[in-house]
């Protein structure tokens, strides 16, 4: 079992400091991360605005099922991993350990969709820079909306992956116990990592499969 | 008689590349990015021995504008805004605040890292042969048209960013959740307030540029003009997502210096510093308003009259935060009990010639005049002033103020007022005639120039030469005199502040016990009184 | 002309004068501010040195009222020099009506200049004394920037649009032309003359200088060569837009904004005709992306710039 007095680190006088500096310390990374992902959100929207039919036409192009699927999956996985984070904060592993599992499996899936979709586009002929392959006037703009839908998914997924990875190491910890009710700090920022990579989805969903 | 301090606890490389300790990742930080100045440093020299003569006769052209670019980025991105913050910072921030260390120490030390690896693909780059894009990377020559190490040099920049998003964070939320007892916000010393705002504008400026270099990358690496007309891309929103780091960036570089000058003016006139909340909100007011300004490097690029109206007010009221803290510096002296140590000609130096470098700003937010100025060595002048004369005046002030508690020693006071002396002079001879070589014409990154600029120019080359003197003088005896210098008392200055209650140098914990604070900052009431402890 | 030392730049058009004005002004208030602040400093250091090692001064306290006052004192300042500054950026920022017309195009490392009537220039531009001159700029391939200090005016020259500047040269004489954008290589490199001369001798240059065919003129064999009559004709109106009188007037486009049909949205439309299509219209207008330049497409905009307004069509395709 741990031991709890040793779960706090040196530099802090209490396991309520550390708790409260390392979730403070999450809020803060996560804000310089709606600056990353809002500076490209940001110069999509400019295009966006400079070439609706370019952008509504290339949207099209999107399979809109599967985003829907992936958007539903990625929300089950933020109620898996909130149910971890509660299973963590009750002392209880087992169920720690399962709803963390449940959640990297429903990770997985998205990426796995993903990966389908990423497919689907170098068979058609749409990734710029590799083959990409569109008619018409509109041509450029088109080519313009993949770049960005590549960049923000690609973003989007290499988050994901390190949250996979993240979640990976807090399965092998919550097996061996190490989290309970006196020690569930890294659990919960965890948490809101995940949480944040679900809210990222939601807004890159509509931009960019949802153009009608 | 050498009591165990956190330089001898432990001996060996391990230790210190393993260290998680603050003062040792400081020390860590120091190598790095003195080394990286000293690089910036020659590529500088290389650009004012050619600028003696008119023509371009010394290297090609090419190399010249290579030259140029990673004077810029090497200074910049690997110098100037690591400096204060993870030298001096990291030092001493959990020390001002009475804590054991930062909030997350093996994070501090990945940030070494993460800043070491991107010096050295920088370096790489550099030597790979180097890029030629100016430090500010403009689409399209950046993207489509160079055939230098864009990639290379700017992965490097990102990895310096990042880790400077990791410093920024770290002691955000150390200011936050790890004061002493008693040190409520408004009793901290104005250095913590200063590396508090610059903080806030590492976390949530650096990012913007991070996603800007990906960008470009993406457009170098699949030739998909993102910036480039024809598929419909916009050179000018390469500049906007650019500058709206860069420009906070250069509070990142002023305002810890400023910090450390609001030190240096309490301790060496021995007096509580005048204004101190308009000081801190000054520092708060200057993060915020930094990030409104952006425009103002694009007044020229088509911008709509009204955006330049918008854009020149807000760099007009940004400057009004920085005249505070200049006129209450001022009046921190007033019935003081002032001596003229070192650090304090640095702090002089400092407020003289931020208060011209900040004058000049004033110039270039005025619409109608910086459509005459832009791109000249008005501008050049203008960022050097600040910069050169500004924050790295500061920061040898405060390298010279905390040496003692640093490394144990004293240095040696005659060298060191000889070289502030050298520096100011070297500093006003290389800088001043820019500012008028720019209002006659001169664009900036030329590697040719008309005759009539060449006596201006080699005024300026010549005072490089005495500046390069004042920078080598310091690293000589600032090494000397860690093994041969007088060993320094736990407070030299008689200084107020908790670093100051600690053993020069300090142990690996820096506190037996957590202080408790009863009082304001630089409360100087009596010269032997110290804070209260325990 | 250029001999010696100069400290000041010369001062050769209508405006320069107004921003010299403005600048040393903020030169006086710098000088006097820094000075302010270098004396306040060394009164300071001196007087109150440390005269005795123990000595603590007594505290002095803080005055909100002079807070206040070095606060907005200040804050005064800057919005009268801001005042100043923009209401002389306002009244230089439209060139006057019935200014000369001129095209510039820089290019990687040159600036190629053409006068309506035919006259090309390489790094070179003659203009008359006295008189408004509009340049309208474009660049090739990376952004430049057209800089005359004489003048104190400048502007980028950004790919994939239209810029503008003017100037009205008051003194006779040779001035400096550089690129004060980084563009590369020879960016240094990149400048010229700006001549400006009396009357008689411009009339005189103009009607000497080597010269083709005028700009629109020029376009307009652009326009037969490269099939453009082939829609663009008032006799089948269905294939494309009429383009006579349409400069300078309001189009409706196909979602139902209304634009202006300056130099910018002809040369969109002529490299990138789906994104603003006019209504009543289909997308089947090629791209012209690559196959004309920047110069060719100035011609060919004089050329529809020419054409007489509706009411008067020319039968001829």
């Amino acid at each position: 079992m741990a031991d709890h007095a040793s779960a706090v680190a040196h530099q802090f006088d209490d396991m309520e400091q550390q708790l409260d500096a390392s979730t403070f310390g999450m809020w803060v990374f996560l804000a310089q991360e709606v600056m990353f992902f809002g500076g490209l959100f940001l110069a999509y929207t400019i295009y966006r605005g400079a070439y609706p039919d370019a952008f509504r036409e290339a949207s099209h192009h999107l399979d809109l099922r599967l985003g829907a699927l992936n958007t539903v999956v990625l929300i089950g996985s933020s109620l898996t991993m909130a149910l971890a984070v509660r299973a963590a904060q009750l002392s209880r592993s087992r169920a720690l350990a399962g709803f963390l599992v449940a959640t990297l499996v429903l990770g997985t899936v998205f990426l796995a969709v993903k990966a389908f979709e990423y497919h689907h586009k170098y068979v058609e002929q749409h990734i710029p820079g590799l083959n990409f392959h569109a008619e018409g006037p509109l041509a450029g703009p088109v080519q313009m909306f993949f770049v960005f839908y590549f960049a923000m998914t690609g973003m989007h997924a290499l988050h994901m992956i390190v949250g996979a990875g993240l979640l990976v190491y807090f399965i092998v910890k919550a097996r061996r116990g190490r989290y309970s009710a006196h020690y569930y700090g890294p659990v919960e920022v965890m948490g809101l990592y995940w949480h944040f990579v679900d809210i990222v989805w939601i807004f890159l969903f509509p931009l960019l499969y949802l153009i009608r | 008689m050498t009591r165990t301090n956190y330089l001898n606890v432990q001996y060996g490389v391990r230790s210190w590349l393993l260290t998680t300790d603050h003062k040792r990742i400081a020390l860590l930080y120091l190598a790095a990015i003195t080394l990286f100045f000293f690089i910036g440093g020659a590529f500088a020299v290389m650009v004012r021995l050619e600028l003696v003569t008119p023509q371009g006769d010394l290297v090609e052209a090419e190399t010249y504008n290579k030259m140029f670019t990673m004077h810029g980025v090497m200074m910049v991105f690997f110098f100037l805004i690591p400096s204060t913050p993870a030298v001096l910072g990291n030092f001493l921030l959990p020390m001002m605040i009475g804590a054991r260390d930062l909030a997350f120490p093996r994070i501090n030390l990945l940030s070494w890292y993460v800043f070491v690896v991107g010096g050295v693909i920088g370096l790489g780059a550099a030597i790979s042969g180097g890029v030629d894009t100016g430090w500010t990377f403009y689409a399209p020559y950046s993207s489509t048209y160079t055939n230098t190490a864009v990639i290379t040099t700017a992965l490097g920049v990102f990895f310096a960013g990042f880790s400077s998003i990791l410093t920024g964070f770290n002691f955000i939320v150390t200011i936050h959740k790890m004061r002493a007892p008693g040190l409520t916000w408004f009793r901290l010393p104005l250095f913590v307030w200063a590396h508090y705002a610059t903080s806030v504008i590492q976390v949530l400026g650096t990012p913007v540029i991070a996603i800007t270099i990906i960008l470009l990358a993406m457009e170098r690496v699949m030739r998909v003009g993102i910036f480039d007309p024809k598929i419909g891309g916009d050179p000018v929103l390469f500049q906007h997502l650019f500058w709206f780091y860069s420009h906070p960036a250069v509070y990142i570089m002023v305002l810890p210096a400023m910090g450390i000058v609001s030190e240096l003016v309490t301790c060496f006139s021995r007096k509580k510093i005048y204004g101190y909340s308009f000081i801190a909100m000054s520092s708060v007011a200057i993060a915020v308003l930094g990030f409104l300004v952006w425009a103002h490097h694009m007044f020229v690029a088509g911008m709509s009259l009204y955006a330049s109206m918008v854009f020149s007010v807000l760099s007009f009221l940004v400057a009004i935060p920085s005249a505070i803290k200049v006129f209450n510096w001022t009046a921190t002296l007033y019935r003081g009990s002032i001596v003229y140590q070192t650090p304090m000609l640095y702090a002089f130096g400092f407020i003289g010639l931020f208060t011209i470098g900040g004058l000049t700003g004033l110039f270039l937010a005025t619409l109608a005049v910086d459509v005459h100025v832009h791109d000249t060595y008005f501008v050049v002048a203008h960022f050097h002033y600040i910069m050169v004369g500004g924050s790295v005046m500061a920061y040898m002030g405060g390298i010279h103020y905390w040496w003692p508690k640093i490394s144990g020693r004293l240095y040696p006071e005659g060298w060191a007022r000889f070289s502030a002396l050298v520096l100011f002079v070297g500093f006003n001879l290389t800088f001043f005639p820019q500012f008028l070589l720019g209002y006659l014409g001169m664009p900036r990154r030329y590697h040719s120039y008309p005759e009539e600029f060449q006596v201006l120019n080699v005024m300026s080359s010549a005072g490089a030469s005495i500046l390069g003197v004042g920078y080598l003088v310091p690293m000589v005896y600032l090494v000397w005199s860690m093994r041969y210098g007088k060993p320094a008392p736990a407070n030299p200055w008689s200084a107020k502040g908790l670093e100051w209650n600690t053993p020069s140098p300090p142990p690996t914990f820096n506190f037996d016990q957590t202080p408790v604070v009863t009082e304001d900052a630089y409360v100087y009431q009596k010269a032997d009184e110290e804070v209260p402890v325990g | 002309m250029w001999r010696g030392f100069p400290l000041f730049p010369e001062a050769a058009s209508t405006i320069a004068s107004g921003v010299d004005t403005i600048y040393l002004f903020l030169v006086a208030l710098s000088l006097l501010l820094s000075a302010g602040i270098f004396l306040a400093i060394f009164y300071f250091a001196v007087r109150f040195r440390r005269r005795h090692p123990g000595e603590v001064p007594a505290p002095v306290h803080g005055s909100l009222p002079l807070e206040l006052f070095w606060s907005f004192t200040p804050f005064v300042i800057m919005m009268i020099v801001f005042g100043w500054g923009t209401s002389l950026y306002f009244r230089n920022y439209n060139p006057p009506a019935g200014a000369m017309e001129i095209f510039v195009v820089g290019k990687q490392w040159m600036w190629k200049i053409q006068h309506p009537e035919g006259q090309r220039e390489i790094n070179e531009l003659h203009v008359p004394v006295g008189q408004p001159v509009k340049l309208t700029l474009a660049t090739e391939d990376v952004i430049h920037s057209f800089y005359v200090p004489a003048f104190r005016v400048k502007m980028d020259a950004i790919p994939g649009r239209y810029t503008s500047l003017w100037f009205h040269a008051t003194r006779p004489g040779r001035y400096h032309l550089f690129c004060a954008e980084y563009c590369g290589n020879q960016h240094s490199k990149m400048g010229g003359t700006v001549h400006v001369l009396e009357q008689p001798e411009y009339e005189a240059w103009i009607s000497g200088a080597a010269r083709g065919r005028s700009m629109a003129e020029s376009g307009e064999e652009l326009f037969q060569r490269l099939g453009c009559f082939t829609c663009h004709r008032a006799d089948m109106p269905g294939r494309g837009p009429v383009l006579e009188g349409v400069f300078g007037n309001p189009v409706t486009l196909q979602d139902g904004r209304r634009v202006i049909a300056d130099e910018a949205y002809l040369r969109e439309s002529i490299l990138n005709p789906g994104v603003k299509i006019v209504a009543g219209y289909r997308t089947r207008m090629p791209t012209f992306q690559g196959q004309i330049n920047e110069e060719q497409l100035m011609q060919i905009i004089a050329y529809i710039k020419s054409l007489p307004p509706k009411g008067r069509l020319d039968t001829e395709p």
